[in-house]
Protein backbone atom coordinates (compact mmCIF):
# COMPACT_ATOMS: atom_id res chain seq x y z
CA UNK A 1 0.00 0.00 0.00
CA UNK A 2 2.94 2.30 0.86
CA UNK A 3 4.37 1.68 -2.63
CA UNK A 4 1.24 2.49 -4.15
CA UNK A 5 1.04 5.60 -2.41
CA UNK A 6 3.99 6.60 -3.07
CA UNK A 7 4.10 6.02 -6.35
CA UNK A 8 0.63 7.77 -7.18
CA UNK A 9 2.45 10.42 -5.47
CA UNK A 10 4.86 10.32 -8.39
CA UNK A 11 2.66 10.12 -11.28
CA UNK A 12 0.37 12.73 -10.28
CA UNK A 13 3.27 15.08 -9.65
CA UNK A 14 4.81 14.32 -13.01
CA UNK A 15 1.26 14.70 -14.20
CA UNK A 16 1.38 18.29 -13.07
CA UNK A 17 4.60 19.13 -14.36
CA UNK A 18 3.94 17.88 -17.81
CA UNK A 19 0.54 19.75 -17.77
CA UNK A 20 2.70 22.98 -16.53
CA UNK A 21 4.74 22.66 -19.42
CA UNK A 22 2.41 22.28 -22.17
CA UNK A 23 0.39 25.86 -20.25
CA UNK A 24 3.51 27.54 -20.13
CA UNK A 25 5.55 26.93 -23.51
CA UNK A 26 2.73 28.67 -25.71
CA UNK A 27 3.22 31.96 -23.00
CA UNK A 28 6.37 32.18 -22.18
CA UNK A 29 7.62 33.71 -24.77
CA UNK A 30 6.95 37.57 -23.27
CA UNK A 31 8.25 36.86 -20.25
CA UNK A 32 11.43 35.09 -20.48
CA UNK A 33 14.17 37.41 -19.64
CA UNK A 34 18.03 37.06 -19.33
CA UNK A 35 17.68 33.38 -20.48
CA UNK A 36 20.45 34.49 -22.92
CA UNK A 37 24.83 35.13 -21.60
CA UNK A 38 25.99 38.89 -22.58
CA UNK A 39 28.73 39.22 -24.27
CA UNK A 40 30.64 39.61 -21.01
CA UNK A 41 29.43 36.77 -19.65
CA UNK A 42 30.95 34.39 -22.76
CA UNK A 43 34.17 35.72 -22.09
CA UNK A 44 34.42 35.16 -18.24
CA UNK A 45 33.34 31.64 -18.92
CA UNK A 46 35.41 31.52 -21.42
CA UNK A 47 33.67 29.59 -23.78
CA UNK A 48 31.29 30.62 -26.59
CA UNK A 49 28.72 27.83 -27.77
CA UNK A 50 27.79 27.76 -31.41
CA UNK A 51 24.72 26.24 -32.77
CA UNK A 52 25.49 24.85 -36.81
CA UNK A 53 24.66 22.21 -38.43
CA UNK A 54 27.00 19.34 -38.92
CA UNK A 55 24.87 17.06 -41.71
CA UNK A 56 24.88 20.35 -44.79
CA UNK A 57 27.96 20.28 -46.88
CA UNK A 58 29.47 22.55 -47.59
CA UNK A 59 28.19 24.95 -44.54
CA UNK A 60 28.35 23.03 -41.86
CA UNK A 61 29.26 19.38 -41.48
CA UNK A 62 31.28 16.86 -39.91
CA UNK A 63 34.47 15.34 -41.07
CA UNK A 64 36.01 11.97 -41.18
CA UNK A 65 37.95 13.08 -37.95
CA UNK A 66 34.80 14.57 -36.35
CA UNK A 67 36.07 17.69 -36.32
CA UNK A 68 33.20 20.44 -37.97
CA UNK A 69 33.95 22.25 -41.21
CA UNK A 70 32.12 24.17 -43.90
CA UNK A 71 31.24 28.06 -44.47
CA UNK A 72 29.51 28.74 -41.33
CA UNK A 73 32.00 26.75 -39.35
CA UNK A 74 34.94 28.84 -41.14
CA UNK A 75 33.12 31.65 -39.51
CA UNK A 76 32.04 30.24 -36.16
CA UNK A 77 35.79 29.69 -35.60
CA UNK A 78 37.31 33.12 -36.06
CA UNK A 79 34.33 34.91 -34.07
CA UNK A 80 35.74 32.25 -30.86
CA UNK A 81 39.34 33.51 -31.54
CA UNK A 82 38.70 37.08 -31.80
CA UNK A 83 36.38 36.90 -28.65
CA UNK A 84 39.54 34.99 -27.29
CA UNK A 85 37.63 32.22 -26.16
CA UNK A 86 36.89 28.61 -26.86
CA UNK A 87 34.55 27.37 -29.06
CA UNK A 88 31.87 24.41 -28.67
CA UNK A 89 29.87 23.65 -31.26
CA UNK A 90 26.14 21.82 -30.58
CA UNK A 91 24.44 20.47 -33.75
CA UNK A 92 21.66 21.68 -34.53
CA UNK A 93 18.61 21.01 -37.15
CA UNK A 94 17.14 23.23 -39.31
CA UNK A 95 13.56 23.33 -37.38
CA UNK A 96 14.85 23.70 -34.10
CA UNK A 97 17.23 26.50 -34.75
CA UNK A 98 14.81 29.34 -33.19
CA UNK A 99 13.92 27.28 -30.27
CA UNK A 100 17.98 27.11 -29.80
CA UNK A 101 18.48 30.29 -28.93
CA UNK A 102 14.49 31.09 -27.53
CA UNK A 103 16.20 28.66 -24.24
CA UNK A 104 19.73 30.34 -24.52
CA UNK A 105 20.96 26.49 -25.02
CA UNK A 106 23.35 28.57 -27.50
CA UNK A 107 24.90 31.79 -27.89
CA UNK A 108 25.02 32.26 -31.51
CA UNK A 109 23.03 30.55 -34.42
CA UNK A 110 25.33 30.33 -37.45
CA UNK A 111 23.74 27.64 -39.39
CA UNK A 112 23.20 28.51 -43.05
CA UNK A 113 20.19 30.60 -40.92
CA UNK A 114 18.26 32.63 -43.99
CA UNK A 115 16.49 36.24 -42.44
CA UNK A 116 12.79 36.05 -42.71
CA UNK A 117 10.45 38.37 -40.61
CA UNK A 118 8.62 35.77 -38.89
CA UNK A 119 12.01 34.57 -37.71
CA UNK A 120 13.58 37.94 -36.67
CA UNK A 121 10.62 38.12 -34.36
CA UNK A 122 11.54 35.41 -32.13
CA UNK A 123 15.54 35.98 -32.37
CA UNK A 124 17.72 39.29 -33.13
CA UNK A 125 19.71 38.48 -36.20
CA UNK A 126 23.43 39.88 -37.20
CA UNK A 127 24.57 41.64 -40.25
CA UNK A 128 24.34 38.93 -43.13
CA UNK A 129 27.19 37.10 -44.41
CA UNK A 130 26.00 35.55 -47.64
CA UNK A 131 23.15 35.58 -49.88
CA UNK A 132 20.98 33.12 -52.06
CA UNK A 133 18.23 33.38 -54.75
CA UNK A 134 16.67 31.12 -57.25
CA UNK A 135 19.21 29.29 -59.75
CA UNK A 136 17.82 27.57 -63.05
CA UNK A 137 20.13 25.04 -64.74
CA UNK A 138 19.21 23.51 -68.09
CA UNK A 139 21.29 21.04 -70.32
CA UNK A 140 24.28 22.85 -72.20
CA UNK A 141 23.10 22.37 -75.90
CA UNK A 142 19.89 24.23 -74.75
CA UNK A 143 21.06 26.54 -72.06
CA UNK A 144 18.25 28.79 -70.85
CA UNK A 145 19.92 32.33 -69.58
CA UNK A 146 16.86 35.00 -68.79
CA UNK A 147 13.67 33.63 -67.44
CA UNK A 148 12.02 34.96 -70.69
CA UNK A 149 13.88 32.21 -72.46
CA UNK A 150 11.44 29.52 -70.26
CA UNK A 151 8.09 30.96 -71.69
CA UNK A 152 6.03 28.27 -73.36
CA UNK A 153 8.47 25.82 -71.77
CA UNK A 154 8.66 23.23 -68.96
CA UNK A 155 10.25 23.85 -65.79
CA UNK A 156 10.98 21.54 -63.16
CA UNK A 157 10.92 22.71 -59.40
CA UNK A 158 10.29 20.75 -55.94
CA UNK A 159 6.78 21.40 -54.18
CA UNK A 160 6.99 23.88 -51.74
CA UNK A 161 9.75 26.00 -52.83
CA UNK A 162 10.24 29.47 -53.39
CA UNK A 163 11.05 28.76 -56.83
CA UNK A 164 7.59 27.30 -57.39
CA UNK A 165 6.28 30.41 -56.26
CA UNK A 166 7.98 32.66 -57.82
CA UNK A 167 7.53 31.50 -61.03
CA UNK A 168 3.43 30.87 -60.63
CA UNK A 169 4.02 34.56 -59.59
CA UNK A 170 6.04 36.41 -62.03
CA UNK A 171 6.25 34.14 -64.94
CA UNK A 172 2.55 31.88 -65.51
CA UNK A 173 3.35 31.29 -69.31
CA UNK A 174 6.32 28.93 -68.06
CA UNK A 175 4.63 25.12 -67.52
CA UNK A 176 5.73 23.99 -64.32
CA UNK A 177 6.50 20.32 -63.24
CA UNK A 178 6.02 19.93 -59.61
CA UNK A 179 8.18 17.04 -58.19
CA UNK A 180 8.05 15.88 -54.22
CA UNK A 181 11.52 15.73 -53.86
CA UNK A 182 14.45 16.99 -54.96
CA UNK A 183 16.26 13.88 -56.03
CA UNK A 184 13.14 12.70 -58.41
CA UNK A 185 13.41 16.87 -59.56
CA UNK A 186 16.91 16.28 -60.36
CA UNK A 187 16.32 12.88 -62.32
CA UNK A 188 13.38 14.27 -64.34
CA UNK A 189 16.00 16.71 -65.99
CA UNK A 190 18.47 14.48 -66.21
CA UNK A 191 15.95 12.34 -68.23
CA UNK A 192 14.76 15.15 -70.36
CA UNK A 193 11.27 15.34 -68.92
CA UNK A 194 11.88 19.01 -68.75
CA UNK A 195 13.88 22.00 -70.38
CA UNK A 196 15.14 23.41 -66.79
CA UNK A 197 14.90 22.79 -62.95
CA UNK A 198 14.85 25.55 -60.33
CA UNK A 199 15.49 25.66 -57.05
CA UNK A 200 18.43 27.48 -54.81
CA UNK A 201 21.26 28.51 -56.12
CA UNK A 202 23.96 27.59 -54.37
CA UNK A 203 21.86 23.80 -54.72
CA UNK A 204 21.67 23.88 -58.35
CA UNK A 205 25.39 25.47 -58.46
CA UNK A 206 26.52 21.98 -56.44
CA UNK A 207 24.49 19.81 -58.80
CA UNK A 208 25.90 21.14 -62.40
CA UNK A 209 29.56 20.57 -60.87
CA UNK A 210 28.55 16.86 -60.43
CA UNK A 211 26.41 16.55 -63.97
CA UNK A 212 28.59 17.09 -67.22
CA UNK A 213 26.56 18.25 -70.05
CA UNK A 214 24.81 20.94 -67.73
CA UNK A 215 25.16 24.57 -66.42
CA UNK A 216 23.41 27.02 -64.60
CA UNK A 217 22.32 29.60 -66.87
CA UNK A 218 20.74 32.06 -64.64
CA UNK A 219 22.67 32.27 -61.57
CA UNK A 220 20.52 34.82 -59.08
CA UNK A 221 16.78 35.44 -59.97
CA UNK A 222 14.03 36.33 -57.45
CA UNK A 223 14.00 37.69 -54.35
CA UNK A 224 17.38 38.20 -52.38
CA UNK A 225 17.18 36.33 -49.36
CA UNK A 226 20.10 37.16 -47.05
CA UNK A 227 22.16 34.63 -44.36
CA UNK A 228 23.20 35.99 -41.42
CA UNK A 229 24.07 34.83 -37.90
CA UNK A 230 21.65 35.26 -35.60
CA UNK A 231 21.61 35.95 -31.21
CA UNK A 232 18.39 35.83 -28.81
CA UNK A 233 16.28 38.26 -28.73
CA UNK A 234 17.64 41.44 -26.84
CA UNK A 235 21.20 39.77 -26.44
CA UNK A 236 22.67 43.61 -27.55
CA UNK A 237 26.08 43.30 -26.40
CA UNK A 238 26.61 39.96 -28.31
CA UNK A 239 25.09 40.87 -31.29
CA UNK A 240 26.83 44.63 -31.14
CA UNK A 241 29.87 42.84 -30.91
CA UNK A 242 29.59 40.26 -34.15
CA UNK A 243 28.35 43.47 -36.25
CA UNK A 244 31.42 45.24 -35.50
CA UNK A 245 33.19 41.96 -35.97
CA UNK A 246 31.37 41.61 -39.73
CA UNK A 247 32.29 45.03 -40.34
CA UNK A 248 35.70 45.06 -39.73
CA UNK A 249 36.47 41.47 -41.56
CA UNK A 250 35.15 43.38 -44.59
CA UNK A 251 38.60 44.70 -44.77
CA UNK A 252 40.76 41.32 -45.13
CA UNK A 253 37.83 40.03 -47.55
CA UNK A 254 37.26 37.27 -45.09
CA UNK A 255 34.56 35.88 -46.43
CA UNK A 256 36.03 35.83 -50.13
CA UNK A 257 38.79 33.60 -48.22
CA UNK A 258 36.27 31.33 -46.60
CA UNK A 259 34.70 31.26 -49.74
CA UNK A 260 37.79 29.73 -51.56
CA UNK A 261 38.29 27.66 -48.27
CA UNK A 262 34.92 26.07 -48.39
CA UNK A 263 32.43 26.51 -50.94
CA UNK A 264 35.03 26.62 -53.70
CA UNK A 265 35.49 23.32 -54.05
CA UNK A 266 31.98 22.56 -54.05
CA UNK A 267 30.89 24.89 -56.54
CA UNK A 268 33.86 25.56 -58.51
CA UNK A 269 35.70 28.40 -60.45
CA UNK A 270 32.93 29.63 -62.45
CA UNK A 271 31.01 30.62 -60.29
CA UNK A 272 30.82 34.41 -59.53
CA UNK A 273 32.02 35.02 -55.76
CA UNK A 274 29.97 38.14 -55.00
CA UNK A 275 27.00 36.40 -56.14
CA UNK A 276 26.84 34.53 -52.67
CA UNK A 277 29.47 36.42 -50.28
CA UNK A 278 28.38 39.54 -48.60
CA UNK A 279 31.38 41.26 -47.23
CA UNK A 280 31.12 43.73 -44.20
CA UNK A 281 27.57 42.86 -44.22
CA UNK A 282 26.25 45.01 -47.26
CA UNK A 283 24.20 43.79 -49.44
CA UNK A 284 23.98 45.32 -52.83
CA UNK A 285 20.31 45.01 -53.97
CA UNK A 286 21.20 45.71 -57.67
CA UNK A 287 24.04 43.29 -57.69
CA UNK A 288 21.88 40.40 -59.31
CA UNK A 289 21.22 42.46 -61.92
CA UNK A 290 24.28 42.73 -63.22
CA UNK A 291 25.55 39.12 -63.01
CA UNK A 292 22.32 37.52 -64.51
CA UNK A 293 23.83 40.14 -67.41
CA UNK A 294 27.14 39.20 -67.22
CA UNK A 295 26.29 35.28 -67.48
CA UNK A 296 24.12 36.01 -69.98
CA UNK A 297 27.36 37.97 -72.19
CA UNK A 298 29.20 34.76 -71.06
CA UNK A 299 26.75 32.39 -72.33
CA UNK A 300 27.69 32.09 -76.06
CA UNK A 301 31.34 30.92 -74.48
CA UNK B 1 32.41 2.25 -57.93
CA UNK B 2 30.57 0.33 -55.71
CA UNK B 3 33.80 -0.40 -53.53
CA UNK B 4 34.04 3.43 -53.25
CA UNK B 5 30.88 3.40 -51.26
CA UNK B 6 32.74 0.91 -48.70
CA UNK B 7 36.09 3.05 -48.55
CA UNK B 8 34.19 5.98 -46.70
CA UNK B 9 33.00 3.58 -43.56
CA UNK B 10 37.06 3.69 -43.05
CA UNK B 11 38.27 6.75 -43.63
CA UNK B 12 39.44 8.76 -40.62
CA UNK B 13 37.67 7.00 -37.83
CA UNK B 14 34.55 7.15 -39.40
CA UNK B 15 33.67 3.54 -38.58
CA UNK B 16 34.66 4.20 -34.60
CA UNK B 17 32.39 7.60 -34.87
CA UNK B 18 29.72 5.15 -35.95
CA UNK B 19 30.41 2.69 -33.00
CA UNK B 20 30.79 5.67 -30.45
CA UNK B 21 27.38 6.75 -31.76
CA UNK B 22 26.01 3.39 -31.32
CA UNK B 23 27.19 3.27 -27.60
CA UNK B 24 25.40 6.79 -26.54
CA UNK B 25 22.41 5.38 -28.36
CA UNK B 26 22.77 2.17 -26.75
CA UNK B 27 23.39 4.15 -22.83
CA UNK B 28 20.36 6.39 -23.18
CA UNK B 29 17.51 3.47 -24.24
CA UNK B 30 19.19 0.91 -21.69
CA UNK B 31 19.08 3.02 -19.03
CA UNK B 32 15.33 3.92 -20.06
CA UNK B 33 14.42 0.62 -20.60
CA UNK B 34 15.54 -0.99 -17.19
CA UNK B 35 13.80 2.00 -15.37
CA UNK B 36 10.88 1.98 -17.39
CA UNK B 37 10.81 -2.38 -16.31
CA UNK B 38 11.23 -1.35 -12.67
CA UNK B 39 8.29 1.73 -12.86
CA UNK B 40 6.15 -0.33 -14.89
CA UNK B 41 5.97 -3.30 -12.89
CA UNK B 42 4.46 -1.19 -10.23
CA UNK B 43 2.42 1.10 -12.56
CA UNK B 44 0.69 -2.28 -13.66
CA UNK B 45 -0.21 -3.20 -10.38
CA UNK B 46 -1.69 -0.49 -9.61
CA UNK B 47 -3.58 -0.34 -12.73
CA UNK B 48 -5.65 -3.50 -11.49
CA UNK B 49 -6.79 -1.55 -8.83
CA UNK B 50 -10.14 -0.69 -8.67
CA UNK B 51 -10.11 1.94 -6.79
CA UNK B 52 -11.26 4.90 -9.08
CA UNK B 53 -8.83 7.66 -8.20
CA UNK B 54 -5.60 5.56 -9.06
CA UNK B 55 -7.64 4.45 -12.05
CA UNK B 56 -8.24 7.79 -13.29
CA UNK B 57 -5.30 8.98 -12.79
CA UNK B 58 -3.23 6.06 -14.71
CA UNK B 59 -5.50 5.90 -17.65
CA UNK B 60 -4.93 10.16 -17.67
CA UNK B 61 -1.31 9.65 -18.15
CA UNK B 62 -0.85 6.34 -20.18
CA UNK B 63 -3.48 8.33 -22.57
CA UNK B 64 -1.56 11.10 -22.15
CA UNK B 65 1.67 9.78 -22.85
CA UNK B 66 0.02 7.72 -25.58
CA UNK B 67 -1.28 10.64 -27.75
CA UNK B 68 2.04 12.73 -27.33
CA UNK B 69 4.29 11.95 -30.27
CA UNK B 70 7.50 10.91 -28.71
CA UNK B 71 8.97 14.00 -30.59
CA UNK B 72 6.85 16.42 -28.75
CA UNK B 73 7.73 15.54 -25.34
CA UNK B 74 11.35 15.67 -26.19
CA UNK B 75 10.65 18.66 -27.26
CA UNK B 76 9.05 19.32 -24.35
CA UNK B 77 11.57 18.45 -22.09
CA UNK B 78 14.03 19.85 -23.60
CA UNK B 79 12.99 23.21 -24.63
CA UNK B 80 9.78 23.47 -22.31
CA UNK B 81 11.53 23.28 -19.09
CA UNK B 82 14.09 25.33 -19.80
CA UNK B 83 12.00 28.17 -21.28
CA UNK B 84 9.07 27.59 -18.41
CA UNK B 85 11.09 27.28 -15.39
CA UNK B 86 14.73 28.21 -16.43
CA UNK B 87 16.34 24.46 -15.47
CA UNK B 88 18.51 23.72 -18.40
CA UNK B 89 18.60 20.24 -18.95
CA UNK B 90 21.12 18.81 -21.43
CA UNK B 91 19.98 16.31 -24.23
CA UNK B 92 20.95 13.07 -22.66
CA UNK B 93 18.81 13.84 -19.69
CA UNK B 94 15.83 14.77 -21.27
CA UNK B 95 16.08 11.83 -23.55
CA UNK B 96 16.42 9.26 -20.61
CA UNK B 97 13.40 11.12 -19.03
CA UNK B 98 10.87 11.16 -21.62
CA UNK B 99 11.79 7.78 -22.77
CA UNK B 100 11.06 6.95 -18.99
CA UNK B 101 8.26 8.20 -18.93
CA UNK B 102 7.03 6.45 -22.39
CA UNK B 103 8.43 3.59 -21.61
CA UNK B 104 7.08 3.05 -17.79
CA UNK B 105 3.34 4.45 -19.62
CA UNK B 106 3.40 1.42 -22.21
CA UNK B 107 5.06 -1.42 -19.57
CA UNK B 108 2.41 -0.60 -17.22
CA UNK B 109 -0.26 -1.51 -19.32
CA UNK B 110 1.35 -4.37 -20.52
CA UNK B 111 1.55 -5.63 -16.90
CA UNK B 112 -2.06 -4.56 -16.54
CA UNK B 113 -2.87 -6.49 -19.24
CA UNK B 114 -0.70 -10.09 -18.35
CA UNK B 115 -1.91 -9.77 -14.81
CA UNK B 116 -6.06 -9.82 -15.71
CA UNK B 117 -5.57 -12.06 -18.31
CA UNK B 118 -4.78 -14.83 -15.79
CA UNK B 119 -8.12 -16.74 -15.33
CA UNK B 120 -9.94 -16.02 -12.23
CA UNK B 121 -10.18 -19.65 -11.54
CA UNK B 122 -6.28 -19.44 -11.12
CA UNK B 123 -6.88 -17.60 -7.76
CA UNK B 124 -9.81 -19.38 -6.82
CA UNK B 125 -8.01 -22.97 -7.43
CA UNK B 126 -4.95 -21.99 -5.61
CA UNK B 127 -7.62 -20.64 -2.63
CA UNK B 128 -9.15 -24.09 -2.58
CA UNK B 129 -5.65 -26.12 -2.58
CA UNK B 130 -5.09 -24.00 1.26
CA UNK B 131 -2.54 -21.39 -0.46
CA UNK B 132 -2.45 -17.97 1.27
CA UNK B 133 -2.95 -14.96 -0.83
CA UNK B 134 0.87 -13.90 -0.99
CA UNK B 135 1.73 -17.52 -2.23
CA UNK B 136 -0.62 -17.64 -4.86
CA UNK B 137 0.72 -14.42 -6.67
CA UNK B 138 4.63 -15.99 -5.60
CA UNK B 139 3.96 -19.56 -6.88
CA UNK B 140 0.75 -19.23 -9.38
CA UNK B 141 -0.08 -15.81 -10.42
CA UNK B 142 3.69 -13.94 -10.98
CA UNK B 143 5.20 -16.88 -13.05
CA UNK B 144 2.44 -16.85 -15.43
CA UNK B 145 2.45 -13.16 -15.42
CA UNK B 146 6.27 -13.01 -16.64
CA UNK B 147 5.83 -15.95 -19.10
CA UNK B 148 2.94 -13.38 -20.80
CA UNK B 149 5.07 -10.57 -19.79
CA UNK B 150 8.33 -11.60 -21.60
CA UNK B 151 7.92 -11.29 -25.64
CA UNK B 152 5.56 -7.95 -24.67
CA UNK B 153 8.66 -6.73 -22.73
CA UNK B 154 11.23 -7.58 -25.67
CA UNK B 155 9.29 -5.55 -28.13
CA UNK B 156 8.16 -2.48 -26.11
CA UNK B 157 12.49 -3.20 -25.46
CA UNK B 158 13.25 -3.06 -29.28
CA UNK B 159 10.98 -0.16 -30.23
CA UNK B 160 12.36 1.99 -27.81
CA UNK B 161 16.07 1.32 -28.72
CA UNK B 162 14.74 2.34 -32.39
CA UNK B 163 12.85 5.32 -30.92
CA UNK B 164 15.94 6.47 -29.82
CA UNK B 165 17.05 7.88 -33.84
CA UNK B 166 14.53 10.87 -32.89
CA UNK B 167 16.90 12.31 -30.00
CA UNK B 168 19.29 13.95 -32.56
CA UNK B 169 16.60 16.60 -32.54
CA UNK B 170 17.55 17.81 -29.31
CA UNK B 171 20.89 17.89 -30.71
CA UNK B 172 22.47 14.63 -29.05
CA UNK B 173 24.39 13.22 -31.73
CA UNK B 174 23.78 9.43 -31.53
CA UNK B 175 24.73 6.32 -34.39
CA UNK B 176 21.96 7.82 -37.36
CA UNK B 177 22.67 11.58 -36.76
CA UNK B 178 26.96 10.51 -37.14
CA UNK B 179 25.67 8.29 -40.51
CA UNK B 180 23.85 10.98 -41.75
CA UNK B 181 26.88 13.50 -40.91
CA UNK B 182 29.20 11.15 -42.66
CA UNK B 183 27.20 10.70 -45.93
CA UNK B 184 26.88 14.24 -46.34
CA UNK B 185 30.38 15.05 -45.59
CA UNK B 186 31.32 12.33 -48.56
CA UNK B 187 27.88 13.70 -50.52
CA UNK B 188 29.77 15.34 -53.77
CA UNK B 189 32.71 13.17 -53.42
CA UNK B 190 31.27 9.61 -52.86
CA UNK B 191 27.51 9.73 -53.51
CA UNK B 192 27.39 5.66 -52.99
CA UNK B 193 28.27 5.94 -48.80
CA UNK B 194 25.01 6.26 -48.30
CA UNK B 195 24.03 2.59 -49.03
CA UNK B 196 27.06 1.13 -47.00
CA UNK B 197 27.17 3.42 -43.97
CA UNK B 198 22.75 2.90 -43.90
CA UNK B 199 24.08 -1.18 -44.21
CA UNK B 200 26.28 -0.83 -41.25
CA UNK B 201 23.48 1.00 -39.38
CA UNK B 202 20.94 -1.91 -40.09
CA UNK B 203 24.01 -4.51 -39.24
CA UNK B 204 24.66 -2.49 -35.76
CA UNK B 205 21.12 -2.20 -34.99
CA UNK B 206 20.52 -5.71 -35.58
CA UNK B 207 23.49 -6.70 -33.27
CA UNK B 208 21.92 -5.42 -30.33
CA UNK B 209 18.48 -6.44 -30.93
CA UNK B 210 19.34 -9.48 -31.62
CA UNK B 211 20.56 -11.30 -28.63
CA UNK B 212 17.98 -8.87 -26.93
CA UNK B 213 14.97 -11.31 -29.04
CA UNK B 214 17.40 -14.26 -28.42
CA UNK B 215 17.33 -14.27 -25.04
CA UNK B 216 13.98 -13.81 -24.58
CA UNK B 217 13.38 -17.07 -27.05
CA UNK B 218 15.82 -19.01 -24.49
CA UNK B 219 13.70 -17.96 -21.77
CA UNK B 220 10.35 -18.15 -22.67
CA UNK B 221 11.01 -21.67 -24.06
CA UNK B 222 12.61 -22.70 -20.45
CA UNK B 223 9.57 -21.37 -18.69
CA UNK B 224 6.98 -23.41 -20.73
CA UNK B 225 9.28 -26.59 -20.41
CA UNK B 226 8.91 -25.92 -16.53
Amino acid sequence: MRIRKLFTGVLAASLAVTALFVNTTFVSAEDNNAIYRTLDEIRESGKIVIGVFSDKNPFGYVDENGDYQGYDVYFAERLAEDLGVELEYVSTEPASRVEYLETGKVDVILANFTVTEERAEAVDFALPYMKVALGVVSPDDALITSPEDLNGKTLIVAKGTTAETYFTENYPDVELQKYDQYTEAYNALLDGRGDALSTDNTEVLAWALQNKGFSVGIESLGDLDTIAPAVSKGNETLLNWINEEIKSLADEEFFHADYKETLEPVYGTEVDIDSLVVEGGVVEENADDKETDAVEADAGV
Amino acid sequence: MQDLGIKVLFMGNNFWRLLGGMWITLKISLLSVALSIILGLFLGMVMTRKNPVTRCITKIYLEFIRIMPQLVLLFLMYFGVTKAFGINLSGEVSAVLVFTLWGTAEMGDLVRGALISIPKHQYESGEALGFEKSQIYRYIIIPQTLRRLVPLAINLTTRMIKTTSLIVLIGVVEVLKIAQQIIEANRYTVPTAALWIYGTIFFLYFIVCWPISKAAGILEKRWSAM
